[in-house]
């Protein structure tokens, strides 16, 4: 499937999946479908550097917060309305990542993971003690009274965006990984030295797989803080969105877009079901259980064990 | 002259802290040549394909290929002019198949200089394995490969770049005579289709055989340069391998 009939499905589905569940009468189901949609962009994302080209993030709720702050300020600056947020967050995160790969993608090996880590503390200290968006307090961001397409209520639009930025995502995502590119980048994941002696850029490939999943993390937030109408850091930065998008890829398979997808669906899902029949509290030690069993257990993820299968059966 | 210098290096220094593991070692590599380089282990070969190939930048001393002077150019640069080179330990792409392996470079380094149209790259690619006997396994993944398959993989993969000037570290180590045979025979191909080779080996035989002339490192200095025969025959050259 080409790139051009694959964003064609991708939208269509995107579009006939918002328009179906706008039938849907129980409100929560937006709630709830928001936040497995942000997982898919966050670990679909992630994977692109991490899956693709085999370079920790442990930073993702760095970019994710940029994201969502960005809105925070272009709202309070110019009250802007949420396409500004979503444009200029995503150009930011990217821009973040950029400066991030430029200066640790020059070491090979942990520098850019241990980075990752280190720009997630120094944003959420930064974030608190900057009172324009809120400091520690929080800041709150007005849904506009107006909703287009006759939606309901405001969480209809919210979810029907984040579907599309899912689907906008997984197209990217996809696009790169059947490109020259993709193999460029699965060359440096496989070994980083053949790859520069097989006439692969690895510096500039690096980067800019950095930049591209960085900048797709941080549109995931952009529509954050819209969705509760408040946003503080310590839910920006919270540690959910790190270990969710490692432990998406990682159970749904890292060699293509496809894993991501259904790691974070099955996983945002499972979370979500739990928080409202179990507790809330029981979230990510679900992602901790299931992690273990699957990296003893299915190391290569959910497509992993399809791949296997289908070899065996093509013998 | 005889032929212009293909590649030219010019008393290249490495150092590793205190320890001098190339001391201003000159070397020429004529169009189409085939040459040997032996040495005792430690005595500075691989460092030297890797200051060539980029993948070490040389303190001092002056690295041309083709005429222009390559010292800051990064390794892929360096490919993409035609300069590949084999790794002694196989490094194959291990998540990808065999002939994946060879679109890698075929992608990104032929295309550059051989004007390769999209549709032919997997052409090429089982062009290239049928020459070096891998035909048959091309849809096997790579990480699977026994080590004379690697090792075969690991030369086809620097074929594949289409160099001008390829340089073997040591591909036939732990091999056996018929294996040995095999490679120096694809060795040869490639100086039929005007490749130069540069051949570091352990393997006495084999680069006897091969070359055209015989470079010998000791201690990171280059000690005899020349015929083959008269090389091995040198006194010190004797001495280095066999002591006094």
């Amino acid at each position: 499937m080409s790139n051009k009939v694959f964003a064609s499905v991708a939208l269509a589905a995107a579009l006939a999946l918002a328009a179906v569940t706008q039938l849907i009468p129980n409100e929560y189901f937006f709630t709830a479908a928001y936040t497995v949609l942000l997982f898919v962009i966050l670990a679909t994302a992630w994977n692109i550097l991490g899956g693709y080209t085999g370079y920790v993030n442990f930073g993702s709720a760095a970019f994710f917060a940029i994201g969502a702050y960005t809105t925070v300020f272009f709202y309070n600056a110019f009250k802007a309305p949420l396409a500004v947020g979503i444009v200029a967050g995503t150009l930011v995160a990217g821009l973040a990542g950029l400066g991030l790969g430029y200066l640790t993608l020059r070491l090979r090996g942990v520098f850019f993971a241990i980075a990752s880590l280190a720009l997630a503390v120094v944003l959420y200290v930064f974030v608190v003690n900057w009172d324009y968006v809120g400091g520690a307090r929080g800041a709150y961001v007005l849904q506009p009274r107006e909703i287009p397409f006759g939606m309901p209520r405001y969480i209809h639009l919210i979810y029907s965006v984040q579907l599309l930025m899912a689907a906008f995502a997984l197209v990217v995502a996809r696009a790169i990984e059947k490109s020259t590119m993709g193999r460029g980048l699965a060359a440096i994941r496989d070994d980083e030295l053949a790859a520069e002696c097989s006439g692969v850029p690895t510096l500039r490939l690096k980067i800019f797989s950095t930049m591209v999943s960085c900048a797709l993390m941080g549109m995931a937030g952009t529509t954050f803080p819209y969705y509760l109408s408040y946003i503080e850091p310590s839910s920006a930065f919270s540690l959910s969105y790190a270990v969710n998008s490692i432990a998406m890829p990682l159970i749904g398979g890292m060699m293509s877009w496809i894993g991501p997808l259904i790691g974070a669906v099955l996983l945002g899902t499972v979370q979500q079901v739990v928080q409202v029949t179990v507790s809330s509290a029981w979230n990510l030690l679900i992602v901790g259980v299931l992690l273990v069993l699957f990296v003893t257990l299915a190391p290569n993820g959910i497509m992993g064990w399809v791949d296997a299968w289908r070899r065996r059966k093509g013998r | 002259m005889m032929a212009q210098a293909l590649l030219e290096v010019r008393g290249v220094t490495k150092r590793f802290g205190g320890f001098t593991a190339l001391d201003g070692v000159d070397f020429l590599v004529r169009s189409g040549e085939r040459v040997g380089l032996i040495g005792p282990n430690g005595s500075g070969k691989s460092t030297l394909v890797n200051c060539i190939a980029g993948t070490l930048r040389n303190e001092e001393g002056s690295i041309r290929f083709e005429g222009e002077d390559i010292c800051g150019h990064a390794a892929h640069r360096r490919i993409r002019m035609g300069l590949a080179r084999s790794f002694q330990i196989p490094k194959p792409f291990a998540s990808m198949t065999v002939l994946d392996n060879l679109c890698v470079p075929l992608l990104y380094a032929a295309r550059k200089h051989e004007k390769l149209a999209p549709g032919r790259i997997v052409e090429e690619a089982v062009r290239i394995l049928e020459q070096v006997g891998l035909a048959g396994r091309a849809r096997a993944m790579s990480g699977g490969l026994t080590q004379v398959d690697m090792r075969k993989l690991e030369l086809a993969r620097a074929m594949a770049a289409k160099p001008k000037l390829l340089i073997s570290d040591e591909a036939m180590a732990g091999l056996s005579a018929s294996e040995v045979d095999d490679i120096l025979a694809l060795l040869f191909g490639l100086k039929e289709q005007g490749v130069a080779v540069i051949m570091i080996e352990h393997v006495m035989r084999a680069v006897m055989k091969f070359s055209e002339r015989i470079a010998v490192l000791v201690a990171g200095r280059k000690i005899a340069d020349g015929d083959p025969q008269a090389v091995v025959g040198n006194a010190e050259v004797v001495k280095a391998y066999l002591g006094e």
